[in-house]
């Protein structure tokens, strides 16, 4: 019966699937593998409202924060979900990296990736009160600390806790790093003196920056922000140096992106980069990447799956050397 | 108005014969005895010491020491207290008449989604422990579900399980 | 006195028709959310946030604001009624709100959590208008050693109070302690005592635990003693709200110790539901009748309810002034705020004065509509004891599993509520107490990631615990609470030799 409904119902579409592309038939759940009020569900938030008010789709959207065991539980969810074209999931770096650190049985191959909607910055960051001027007064002053001097960001053996490390092995000094429940408390603790630096990406950080609590060193990309507009009295984003050139030859950058479960069609993915291309043209998300200086980089099919092969490559590597690599 | 059924094993003599509670003081020892072990053996599988400050394994570890001893010990007392009646079989049955359906309506859940699990969970509920009027169960079978859809659904846009019937339906 | 002046243009911001209507609005919301658990303040303001990108910024965060009003109030609803705490941070007001209502006194202890919800959010919100950037710049000398702190007192102002088998209490905690620490380990970025099951990987939810432990082992236990709700024939009318405020100014002291406990949980950020507990945990300590509580008495009611709503409020201090969020619920508001263009910070109250104010005017407002509209539904909610228990019992038990599912929107979740409903079944049948395990639940992974951040910082060096003033006052605060008890014993015990040694000559 249900069978012959199924059937029913496949064949009165089939006409109007070839003509037309397909589309969603019930709400669309976008998995946020954070708590509510993290960088990941803003992004995910400005996506549904950007969605909603430009009536890109007829289906309401739906957010659901699977936050659990760093982002292990959304991940293990969508694997679950194969083949269902009605669920999302926000992605970041931890995609391969919380597979690598936990050995947890999921990978990014058995999703499909639909599209990477930016990438994310990382910038040095220091109290204000501390006489450091530049990465390399950080630095010096980081080979002359006993005890070391102690950084800190968002867990461990995530991106945090990777450049801060990588940047111990190229700079050749001892820095301790603490780990934190997330951006905002690490931003907290570097405002109240209890650590040294952060390497906060710059949403997390630009309140205190603004209030002049903390002040920013370098910025951990190959070449500087394109944010011109003035983001305290004297400075904008632009205006950070990159650490390369600062002699801190360390480059890290973390992609935002939109993954579907595995086993949907080529249409329904189609569908999804079509959505998503569109989202990235509004005036909405154009003003999110401001606010969050992040990188605009609109990246969907072929392009974005080299982008992550070569990424997850690029992880791999790090965490090897920093000793991240679940071995147990 | 359903009155309430009052049962006559409902407030059962002292005397009447149950479970003893001495057996389940023990056994719930011996459970928590376990549980400990197992934390143990997790915690010093992965570093339980103290390397420029605890490892992941140490609190637990110390922990599942402290309920370890304190298992012993309130398994000491429970071997030496007196006799008396955990739960009487009069007590149980009412309780089983709760927990049955409760663990078949959780079973259910994973199959036919809540909606479909609630209706029929209420259904049975109401039929074996009230004496309520056919339309006054049906009634409240069908609206719960219907209310916690436009709540949880439409109004705050939070998915709940959802089964074959729902996806028929379109959802 | 400038305080004042721009409180008053707030007043004029916030008390617009439409302001006022997104108020009620959102207090209703709030309890709606507040009251079924699983949902609270933090999904019902995400769930709105969307809709707000197109308002006015100070509207959208007085609705926001007030659907977090409302859920502080509504969390105390069902544990009260069922023994089934709404939000985490009213687990505390179930030891006594329950009993009340199991003795007939519902609509007592209803009013009385409200009215204490009131009297804590009201002190936080002068907090607020009158302090707020001193106080935030004390939450910033919180490092994890005062974190730790912090914790070290929540748990020595609650412990060793229980009349309970002493080994009973340990194991309780032991467990608790236990349960915490399954899952991913912030400070390593490992799994723990999950033995390879992905379902073990979450670790266990607060609310799930609690929702088993608390709501489903209560119905378990109810229907041994027959089919029927104890205290139905409650007397249901609004004169018990005046009758119960009547016999309020004798807590006075309570009251306002449990004000400055939230207050100070709420800046520091310690939180509501630490605050809830060592609200109830000092009440006690200090009460003439420690032994009442636990056994339906009004204070246990008022003091976690004060100290969680007090936190709750002040919790937004620091978000508004710091950009740091207090709270889950505060984290959300605070991405809203910069949804709307706003940066949150220092600068806030410089550049958006009439939002700022605004804001901290609807607080007051949003708190008298809040407590207006639920002591209104008092009797509603009271009557609800008075449906048959074969219609009331399965629609709790449906409500607690979509609780249990939602909080993670897992299916697994279900089952673990059924599990903990036989553990509370049977932990309760044996006298094992709870509320230890659900406390080393709730602060036990917070308490050792603080301790590790502070180890990690200071290179294994413990003397971090006593390195400044403030973290040596919450140490030694701690130690004397925990030692209270056997002090207060020592002394009994010498007065009474003493006492002993007078007397011995009269007596032969």
């Amino acid at each position: 019966m249900r069978l012959a409904v199924k059937v029913a119902i496949a064949a009165a579409m089939l006409p109007v699937a070839s003509a037309h592309a397909w589309e969603p038939t019930k709400p669309i759940e976008i998995i946020v593998p954070f708590p509510p009020g993290g960088s990941s569900d803003q992004m995910a938030r400005t996506i549904q409202g950007a969605i909603q008010k430009n009536n890109l789709v007829k289906q309401p959207i739906i957010i659901v924060n699977k936050p659990a065991a760093a982002g292990g539980e959304a991940m293990l969810d969508i694997q679950k979900s194969a083949g269902d074209p009605h669920k999302l999931i926000t992605t970041s770096s931890g995609i391969y990296m919380t597979p690598l650190a936990t050995k947890l049985p999921v990978s990014w191959k058995d999703f499909t990736p639909v599209a990477m909607m930016a990438q994310d910055e990382f910038v040095l960051w220091v109290n204000s009160a501390k006489p450091y001027k530049t990465a390399k007064d950080f630095l010096d002053a980081a080979k002359a600390a006993a005890p070391p001097l102690k950084t800190g960001g968002n867990g461990s053996k995530r991106e945090d806790h990777l450049i801060s490390v990588t940047m111990e092995q190229t700079a050749g000094v001892k820095i301790t790093y603490v780990p934190y429940q997330g951006g905002g408390p690490a931003s907290v603790q570097l405002a109240g003196g209890h650590i040294d630096a952060n390497v906060n990406n710059p949403a997390e950080e630009v309140a205190n920056w603004r209030s002049g609590a903390v002040k920013p060193l370098c910025a951990f990309s190959p070449k500087p922000m394109e944010y011109t507009q003035k983001v305290t009295a004297d400075m904008a984003w632009s205006d950070i140096p990159t650490c390369p050139s600062q002699g801190l030859n360390v480059t890290y950058q973390m992609l935002r992106g939109m993954f579907m479960p595995g086993k949907v069609t080529p249409e329904q993915q189609a569908y999804y980069v079509d959505l998503f291309r569109k989202v990235a043209e509004t005036p909405d998300w154009k003003a999110y990447l401001e606010r969050n200086a992040l990188v605009p980089d609109f990246r969907s099919g072929q392009a974005f799956v080299d982008f992550l092969t070569e990424d997850e490559r690029k992880h791999k590597e790090l965490m090897t050397k920093a000793g991240f690599i679940a071995t147990n | 108005m359903a009155d309430v059924s009052h049962p006559a094993d409902d407030s059962p003599p002292a005397s009447e014969r149950g479970i003893s509670r001495r057996l389940v003081e023990t056994l719930v020892s011996l459970l928590l005895l376990g549980v400990s072990a197992l934390a143990l053996w997790d915690s010093y599988g992965r570093g339980a010491g103290w390397d420029n400050g605890p490892e992941n394994g140490f609190f637990p570890a110390r922990v599942a020491w402290i309920l370890a001893i304190a298992a012993v010990a309130t398994l000491w007392s429970a071997l030496r207290r007196e006799e008396s009646v955990f739960v009487t079989y009069g007590q149980l049955r009412l309780v089983a008449q709760v927990f049955v359906p409760l663990f078949l309506y959780v079973l259910a859940i994973a199959f036919v989604g809540i909606y479909v699990a609630s209706a029929l969970f209420l259904v049975l509920f109401m039929v074996m422990l009230g004496s309520f009027r056919w339309w006054q169960t049906v009634l409240a079978a069908v609206l719960t579900p219907l209310i916690i859809f436009w709540v949880f659904e439409l109004q705050f846009r939070v998915p709940l399980p959802k089964g074959p019937i729902e996806a028929m339906l379109g959802y | 006195m400038d305080d004042l002046n721009q409180l008053l243009l707030g007043f004029q911001v916030a008390l617009t028709w439409q302001n006022v209507l997104f108020m009620v609005v959102g207090v209703l919301l709030g309890i709606v959310v507040g009251v079924l658990p699983g949902l609270g303040g933090p999904n019902g303001v995400a769930i709105l946030l969307p809709l707000t990108f197109g308002m006015d910024p100070t509207s959208a965060i007085i609705l926001l604001s007030s659907i977090y009003w409302g859920a502080l109030f509504g969390g105390a609803i069902t544990s009260i009624l069922f023994n089934i705490p709404g939000e985490a941070w009213s687990v505390a007001t179930t030891f006594d709100g329950y009993p009340m209502a199991q003795q007939g006194r519902a609509g007592e202890a209803l009013t009385a959590a409200f009215t204490a919800s009131f009297i804590g959010a009201l002190s936080g919100v002068v907090l607020i208008t009158f302090v707020a950037p001193l106080v935030a710049k004390f939450a910033l000398r919180f490092g994890p050693a005062e974190f730790f702190g912090v914790f070290f007192l929540t748990f020595c102002s609650f412990i060793g109070m229980g009349r309970e088998n002493k080994a009973k209490i340990v194991a309780s905690l032991a467990l608790g302690f236990l349960l915490a620490a399954v899952g991913l380990d912030t400070i390593s970025g490992d799994l723990r005592l999950t033995f390879g099951s992905p379902e073990l990987m979450k670790g266990f939810d607060f609310l799930v635990v609690v929702i088993g432990l608390f709501g489903v082992s209560e119905i378990l236990l109810t229907i041994e003693e027959g089919l029927h709700f104890k205290g139905k024939r409650a007397a249901i009318d609004l004169a018990v709200v005046l009758r119960t405020w009547a016999t309020l100014p004798r807590y006075w002291a309570t009251l306002i110790r449990s004000s400055v406990v939230g207050m100070w949980m709420g800046v520091t950020p310690g939180g509501a539901i630490a605050a809830s507990f060592m609200g109830y945990g000092l009440a006690k300590r200090f009460s003439r009748r420690p032994d009442a509580f636990g056994r339906g008495e009004v204070e246990g009611v008022l003091a976690p309810e004060t100290a969680a709503h007090a936190a709750g409020t002040s919790a937004l201090l620091p978000m508004l002034a710091l950009g740091i969020p207090g709270s889950a619920t505060a984290a959300v508001l605070l991405g809203g705020l910069m949804i709307w263009g706003l940066q949150p910070g220092p600068l806030l109250f410089v550049e958006k004065k009439e939002f700022v104010w605004g804001l901290i005017a609807s607080m007051y407002l949003g708190n008298v509509a809040g407590l207006l509209i639920v002591l209104a539904t008092v009797p509603v909610f009271a009557a609800i004891m008075r449906i048959p228990f074969a219609l009331v019992a399965p629609i709790i038990l449906v409500v607690c599993a979509i609780g249990a599912f939602t909080v993670e929107s897992s299916r697994f979740d279900i089952w673990l509520m059924l599990a903990f409903g036989i553990v509370g079944y049977v932990f309760k049948k044996l006298d094992y107490p709870l509320a230890p395990l659900v406390l080393a639940l709730v602060l036990g992974d917070r308490a050792e990631d603080a301790f590790r951040q502070a180890l990690l910082g200071s290179g294994g060096d413990l003397s971090v615990f006593f390195s400044n003033g403030l973290v040596s006052t919450l140490m030694i605060l701690a130690l004397l609470l925990l030692f209270w008890g056997p002090l207060g014993d020592i002394r009994r015990l010498v007065a009474r030799k003493i006492g002993l040694g007078r007397e011995a000559p009269l007596a032969p």
